[in-house]
């Protein structure tokens, strides 16, 4: 397994410089670095002389792919793309255009990003799969029925609607939770209560849906009737053998996603005043923040790749058919 | 799991949607938000108003806006009395301020002895006088979150040098002071000062300490501890308003040593995000993405409430705390609130002590009346919500590009174009439609509340309104009609097509609020037969265009620096061009009448008078003529505060005005308890649902389990019943 994964790193790479190099192209196809500088300098009395020197300050004062002043493969390394590239692949993440240390801000805004997905994806993968089996072993009846039409509806409300929703029903008119804030360890509990309730809820729908059909494939199959003939009651069928055996098609969906859980959620950190890394991105993309931009671009990217070699890895703790080599 | 998680609640707290302590609640502090998180903190670069409203309750420049008097009038803030002013000739010789060889002015400070930094860590020496966190370890620095993490504070005495740095940091490029091209026109010496530590910083690592102590700016001199002396090229009377901002603010030179160690840069702990000074707050905890915490200075030097100031509209009660020592808050706890809604409603609750007023909540908090002024409505005045409201020194406009062909032009068949549109859009209807009535139609550049705006009759526009029955009335459509067929486009229509004339509106409209002003916006020129076609683009191609001269007419604003005329009618003056500047000037209009520039350059280093305003007067006629701009509106500001919160006034000038805020913490805790009573019933009535829906399935299960297979098996479903 071990060669497996080192192989998997290695094909890595030229992603993350395809991810990296598409980044930098569409960046710079939208800002131009004085638009950047205009925008971290502030609109009024810019000079020209303040936009060259914060330029060449932060180095944006080269060109992007291919400097033809300098000789031989400098042409090549004495470029923006180059000299701000490479850091990324030691997880340098350098400072901000605003002049904040970049690890240092994700290091500090992934913890509370953290208190809000982990929940949420937990409790929700719970009480989706739950749901679920449920719904599966009362199926072709009248609460099945009314459990899809419920799933549709939920589904195709939007989200923002739950979040305020949420907020006026559980905050404003029962005075239950706060309606926003946070602080950080323990006393963050009363302030994501609501959070993770509306994040679990709203995923309920497509979740429930989803684990529903994967179980009703599962039901028919042979081991299911043999388990049925060996006396078994229908909550030990399918919670101990229906659930595992579907397993692993909720795993290929669930796996990839947990390392993305620290980049947080944009929406519901910005109602609930949850000081994330939901938000980190958009705000540098609307600041023009381009440093900030190419390293949460870079840093999602490994996430990804990470999530998918645990898809991987998973498949063989779930199912011992399954070898990677 | 969320009604267990709501009970365990319940049995901790009284109010259980309490987003702080009781304890804090009751303690003297006040609870506000932010909606963006302030860029820059550090007074070299800090331009923004949401920067400028932390860093001016901890940074003291050496004046200030008094709280109530208006106009807007300057008193001393760290000085013994305002600064005097001498006027010398190229040879030193002191001479009348209206003397032809007058080389320029010197400008002396004399600082109130006794005044203190606050508490901070850089300034902690040993008993031998050595620093004890410089330099810091590293395994020390990596443990800290702030400086106050460190156990050792000390303060020194406040010093004209410390003046001084500040103006050297200024003139170092890579701070990047967005004033320094500005002071390299007056500060005399700054200019040569600027390159010659900015190439020497150049060749220093980014982020190394760069010790200006021993550099020397000409006009900059530090006569004594506690006098300072500023020599300005010329006569330049508005300098007095920059020494009431922040980026003369004062800067320790121990302080950015300290803040210089790679361990605090790593950290974010720096002069951006704890700046230090002599305010009446420092900041105990910034976490720009969460909460911003300023307390009370224990070494602030003595300051009082005024006792004097009220302008006659103001209330008696601002003088409630008259003659108390400042500041009257412990605490100030900015909150960051993105979206409006968790804001408005947390301010409902009492969690907020104040708030402003977002187009969503406009209703339900302010009631317009049919002669348009604005009132509470019932449901806030019973929870005794109070409303402040002023207009703004703000102007907004709808810019025409003088350069361009079609708009521009000082013919008069050019001027009567855009005097005709002038009147067709009609920014009253737009203050009424899109800002629910807070603004006043612009007169033209200057705001009220500035020297040189007049009220009533003599402030009338008369190339647009009409002064009828002691109110401002707009002129008919018809006159706007008669304009355009006398500048040679009858109905609108352009003889060179014989189509109606065509004219593009360059905007940044690209959210769904923006569909309506646009069409609004067409429609106003509908009502001439022009034309207007919309050129939407994002914000960077936009001030691209504009500072290109490539726009033709656009909606631009401009807010006030300082109570100065010059400071708005600079927006007009020719060498201010944008295309004539490379795109650095700020009179975007690209504007530029010989006359208007020549009054404006007798008038801009004039002492308010009499014959300062005559001009002004005569300069707003020939703009108004001209119609450069379409003048739009002044924003008007409305805030709402709780009956807990008192001494609130609007003084958009005066940015360090929380120290002369104050609350009465009883009274808030026991409004809180009582909006925010929690409702039980609901949560017996849902743990009762779940209880029988529970025996309803279990009693389900067991009967589809203990049902009898039958012979003929279903094929649907997989299960037979």
């Amino acid at each position: 397994m071990m060669a497996y994964i080192v192989r998997r790193l290695i094909y890595a790479i030229p992603i993350l410089i395809g991810v990296n190099f598409i980044t930098f192209v569409l960046f710079f196809m939208v800002n131009t670095p004085d638009d950047m500088a205009r925008a971290q300098l502030g609109a009024k009395q810019t000079t020209p002389e303040l936009i060259a020197s914060w330029k060449a300050e932060r180095g944006y004062d080269k060109p992007l792919f291919f400097n033809a002043e300098q000789p031989g493969l400098v042409k090549l390394s004495d470029t923006l793309f180059v000299e701000q590239s490479l850091k990324l692949f030691v997880f340098d993440f350098g400072k901000s255009d605003a002049g904040r240390d970049i690890a240092s801000d994700i290091q500090e805004r992934m913890w509370p990003s953290l208190a809000i997905a982990l929940p949420t994806f937990a409790i929700g993968l719970i009480t989706t799969i739950t749901l679920a089996l449920l719904i599966v072993l009362f199926r072709a009846t009248v609460l099945d029925t009314t459990a899809m039409v419920i799933a549709v509806m939920i589904m195709s409300i939007s989200g923002l609607f739950y979040i305020i929703a949420g907020q006026v029903l559980f905050s404003k008119i029962l005075h239950w939770v706060p309606i926003s804030g946070y602080e950080p360890g323990w006393a963050s509990v009363k302030f994501l209560i609501l959070p993770v309730l509306i994040g679990v809820f709203a995923g309920l729908g497509a979740g429930t849906r989803w684990y529903r059909s994967i179980f009703l494939e599962e039901i028919n199959r042979d081991y299911v009737r043999t388990a049925r003939a060996k006396g078994l009651s229908e909550i030990s069928v399918l919670f101990k053998h229906v659930l595992r055996n579907g397993m692993l098609p909720i795993l290929t969906g669930v796996v990839v996603v947990i390392p993305s859980l620290f980049m947080g959620s944009l929406i519901m950190e910005s109602f609930f005043g949850i000081p994330g890394l939901g938000s980190y991105t958009i705000d540098a993309i609307n600041a023009q923040d381009f440093a900030i931009v190419k390293a949460m671009v870079f840093f999602g990217a490994v996430l990804y790749i990470i999530g998918l070699i645990l898809t991987d890895i998973s498949y063989t703790i779930f199912d011992p058919r399954v070898r990677l080599s | 799991m969320f009604m267990l998680s709501v009970g365990l609640m319940a049995g901790c707290a009284d109010q259980w949607n309490q987003p702080y302590t009781d304890e804090a609640v009751g303690s003297n502090t006040l609870f506000t938000a932010f909606s963006a998180p302030p860029k820059h903190l550090d007074p070299v670069r800090a331009y923004s108003s949401n920067e400028w409203q932390i860093i001016s309750q901890i940074l003291e420049p050496p004046l200030q806006y008094h709280y109530l008097k208006r106009p807007f009038t300057l008193e001393p803030l760290t000085l013994t009395e305002m600064p005097s002013v001498r006027y010398f000739n190229a040879e030193g010789e002191a001479v009348a301020q209206t003397a032809e060889d007058l080389a320029y002015s010197q400008f002396t400070l004399n600082l109130k002895p006794g005044i203190q930094f606050q508490p901070h860590p850089a300034f902690a020496r040993d008993a031998d006088g050595a620093f004890i966190y410089f330099p810091l370890a590293e395994r020390q620095a990596a443990q800290l979150r702030s400086p106050f993490d460190l156990p050792e504070l000390a303060t020194r005495e406040l010093t004209a040098a410390d003046y001084a740095y500040a103006v050297k940091r200024m003139a170092l490029r890579q701070n990047h002071s967005p004033v320094l091209d500005t002071m390299m026109n007056y500060i005399v010496g700054l200019r040569e000062f600027s390159e010659q530590v900015s190439a020497e910083r150049a060749d220093q690592p980014r982020e190394a300490f760069f010790d200006l102590r021993p550099y020397q700016i000409d006009g900059v001199e530090v006569v004594n501890d506690h006098q300072l002396r500023i020599r300005i090229e010329g006569v330049y009377p508005q300098f007095m308003y920059w020494l009431a901002m922040n980026f003369f603010a004062p800067v320790p030179w121990e302080v950015e040593q300290f803040y210089a160690q790679p361990g605090l840069v790593a950290r974010n702990i720096n002069f951006n995000t704890f700046p230090v000074g002599t305010g009446p707050f420092y900041l105990a905890e910034n976490n720009p993405n969460l909460r911003m915490r300023l307390v009370r200075n224990p070494v602030f030097h003595e300051q009082f409430y005024p006792e004097s100031g009220l302008a006659y509209n103001m209330p008696d009660t601002l003088l409630r705390d008259a003659g108390k020592r400042l500041p009257l808050l412990d605490e100030v706890v900015y909150t960051l609130e993105k979206e409006s809604v968790p804001y408005w409603n947390k301010f409902l609750q009492g969690y907020y002590d104040a708030s402003g007023v977002s187009s969503d909540s406009f209703d339900q908090a302010v009631q317009v009346s049919v002669s348009g002024e604005l009132d509470l409505t019932g449901e806030m005045a019973e929870k005794g919500i109070q409303m402040r409201s002023g207009i703004e020194p703000t102007v907004f406009y709808l810019a025409f590009n003088m350069l361009d062909e079609l708009v521009g032009g000082y013919s008069e068949s050019q001027q009567k174009l855009r005097q005709a549109i002038s009147i067709a859009v009609n920014y009253e209807e737009f203050i009424s439609i899109f800002m629910n009535e807070r603004g006043m139609a612009a007169q033209g550049p200057i705001p009220p509340g500035i020297f040189g705006h007049l009220e009533g009759e003599e402030g009338v526009n008369l190339y647009v309104h009409d002064w009828v029955n002691g109110e401002y009335q707009r002129k008919s459509i018809d006159t706007a009609r008669a304009l355009l067929a006398q500048a040679g486009y009858p109905n609108g229509l352009n003889p060179a097509t014989g189509r109606p004339l065509q004219l593009h509106y360059d905007a940044v409209a690209t959210g769904p609020d923006d569909r309506a002003r646009m069409d609004w916006m067409r429609k106003q020129f509908e009502e001439l037969g022009i034309e207007l076609v919309i050129r939407s683009t994002d914000y960077n191609r936009f001030q691209d265009k504009v500072r290109k001269g490539d726009a033709q007419i656009f909606f631009w604003g401009w807010g006030a620096d300082y109570p100065d005329p010059e400071n708005f009618l600079f927006l007009l003056y020719g060498p201010n061009g944008s295309v004539a500047t490379g795109g650095s000037g700020i009179n975007s209009a690209n504007y530029a009448n010989p006359e208007f520039d020549r009054l404006f350059e007798q008038m801009r280093n004039m002492e308010n008078s009499p014959e300062r305003l005559a001009i002004i007067q005569e300069m707003l006629e020939i703009v108004r003529q001209d119609a450069a701009w379409v003048f739009g509106m002044h924003p008007r500001s409305l805030a709402l505060y709780h009956s807990w919160y008192h001494n609130v006034w609007p003084n958009r000038l005066a940015n360090n005005s929380v120290k002369y805020l104050s609350v009465d913490p009883e009274l808030r805790l026991q409004k809180q308890a009582e909006w925010n009573r929690p409702v039980v019933w609901p949560l017996w009535l849902t743990a009762l649902l779940i209880l029988v829906l529970s025996i309803w399935a279990v009693s389900a299960y067991r009967a589809r389990q203990q049902q009898r297979i039958q012979p003929q098996s279903s094929n649907t479903g997989g299960r037979n019943a």
